[in-house]
């Protein structure tokens, strides 16, 4: 994932501190914070995670969701991978990682199932019915596969190999755009579901897929920029996102790093 | 419940094998419909136009399920029969983070240690056989399958290694999975070949190496596509 972490002048959190509400992120008063961040351990629920990540977002999406108490750690990834994540996540060394009761689980479309199961007396973010499960599985699935990748060559390369991956992303918003419809949500009659969770960390990622590869998505794929302006306005999304200014900012930190112009 | 399911399938493909075990542990009986991946028939590119891949699930009038691992958890949630999916929260999680491993990293440690050469294939030999260590490492104590006495999601996920993974070692002249290096994981693959129901959708041997074998420049290249993309 991520192999870096913001400027300071960026930098949200400290290590181990309560996550603080995403509009007043450089402004860290405990009163900002949401109640449910600042109850530690009664769900002995621990995040590490790192602030703009959209895998860590989905999971932090989840709980809120759900109602679940949690301790949210940042993992400052620019300065090295801690001890704590790097035992818990031996595989893979990566971030979000749940820890529950100190049992680790891995991979944020995982642990975002796992939520629903251990904790079956909260609202689900997976239908009940299998056959819309597999369905929300499949297209969850999809914007793991694609969005990521796709929006990264977006601003990573240029000329041929750019406009090979502008291609590719419009192509997927024009493929979930369909897939969405008219629905309010990805989820359908269930409401906010499994797809929306993982697919809203990418909408402030919009703006810098919009201006790396010269379109707007409110052309290419109208429904999709409705429902990202939808989600944007639920509290458990609201509150675990960044503005799109500042994953703008975010990715010119990491060209910087990578040396790419 | 007596809805027909059809699975769209392709002769030698180790994640329709996935989908066609899940479907037979259940009990459910269901329609091969083979495809030729070289021609492509209207019925998979109008069931599976995102990916145009096989399996593909058709269970009676609903639209196609797509995707080996979502087909084996749904035939798993919609079907009676034993379950293939551990009953434990953290236990589901690590199964379904183990086959995530083994479609990203583990798959394409090994594709790299098959189909390259020189100083890069002795780095991937070394990862994949790392990798295999890892995935050596959820059997379970004294038990003969990933989903303990009987055949689970991880077994059913993994199981390329199993049979696919020798066939591919021939064709290369690369040894990865041995009896010295891996005993247990090794052990588990001849058992899991032996399963009764596992034989009954497990394509040839001989079948299957001479469907391949004349695919390995093929594979070289991919490899190659796959290290520039690194």
């Amino acid at each position: 994932m991520l192999s870096c972490s913001p400027t300071s002048t960026h930098h949200p959190h400290s290590t181990s501190s309560q996550h603080s509400h995403p509009q007043t992120q450089t402004d860290r008063h405990p009163s900002n914070a949401p109640t449910m961040a600042s109850e530690k351990s009664s769900s002995d629920l621990t995040l590490l995670d790192f602030w703009v990540s959209p895998f860590g977002q989905r999971v932090r999406i989840a709980l809120a969701e759900k109602s679940l108490p949690y301790e949210y750690v940042e993992e400052d990834l620019l300065a090295g991978k801690s001890e704590r994540l790097l035992q818990s996540n031996p595989v893979h060394k990566k971030i979000p990682v749940l820890l529950h009761g100190g049992k680790p689980v891995n991979e944020s479309l995982i642990i975002v199932q796992y939520l629903d199961e251990a904790f079956p007396d909260t609202p689900s973010l997976l239908p009940s019915d299998p056959y819309a499960r597999a369905q929300a599985r499949f297209w969850a699935d999809y914007v793991d596969k694609k969005v990521y990748d796709c929006g990264s060559r977006l601003w990573k390369l240029k000329g041929e190999p750019q406009a090979q991956a502008r291609a590719e992303m419009l192509e997927i918003l024009k493929t979930l755009e369909t897939e969405l419809g008219d629905k309010e949500f990805f989820g359908g009659e269930h409401g906010f579901g499994f797809v929306d969770a993982a697919f809203a960390p990418f909408t402030p990622w919009f703006m810098s897929y919009e201006k790396y590869g010269e379109f707007k998505v409110a052309e290419v794929a109208p429904k999709i920029a409705a429902w990202a302006e939808r989600v944007g306005k639920r509290e458990s999304v609201a509150k675990s996102l960044y503005s799109p200014d500042k994953v703008y900012d975010f990715i010119g930190v990491l060209k910087k790093m990578y040396g790419i112009e | 419940m007596s809805e027909p399911v059809k699975l769209i399938g392709c002769f030698g493909s180790p994640v329709v094998h996935r989908a066609e075990l899940a479907l037979r542990l259940k009990g459910v009986p269901y329609e091969l419909i083979t495809e030729d991946l070289n021609n492509k028939s209207e019925l998979l590119l109008k069931h599976n136009p995102v990916h145009q891949k096989v399996p593909v699930l058709l269970h009676g009038d609903r639209p196609a399920i797509c995707e080996s691992l979502v087909i084996v958890e749904y035939v798993d949630e919609a079907f009676d029969g034993p379950p293939l999916m551990p009953a434990d929260p953290l236990a589901r999680a690590a199964v379904r983070f183990w086959a995530s491993f083994m479609d990203k990293e583990c798959r394409e440690s090994m594709w790299m240690a098959l189909w390259t050469d020189g100083e890069e294939q002795a780095g991937a030999i070394s990862a994949a056989k790392a990798n295999l260590t890892l995935i050596e490492g959820q059997l379970p104590d004294g038990k003969m399958f990933f989903g303990g006495d009987t055949i689970g999601f991880l077994d059913i996920a993994v199981s390329g290694i199993a049979h696919w993974m020798e066939i591919f070692e021939e064709i290369a002249g690369v040894r990865l999975l041995t009896e010295e290096e891996h005993p247990t994981l090794y052990r588990w693959a001849r058992e899991y070949t032996a399963n009764q129901t596992v034989r009954q959708c497990l394509p040839d041997r001989g079948r299957l190496l001479a469907a391949l074998a004349p695919s390995r420049d093929i594979f070289v290249s991919i490899a190659k596509t796959m290290s520039a993309h690194k």
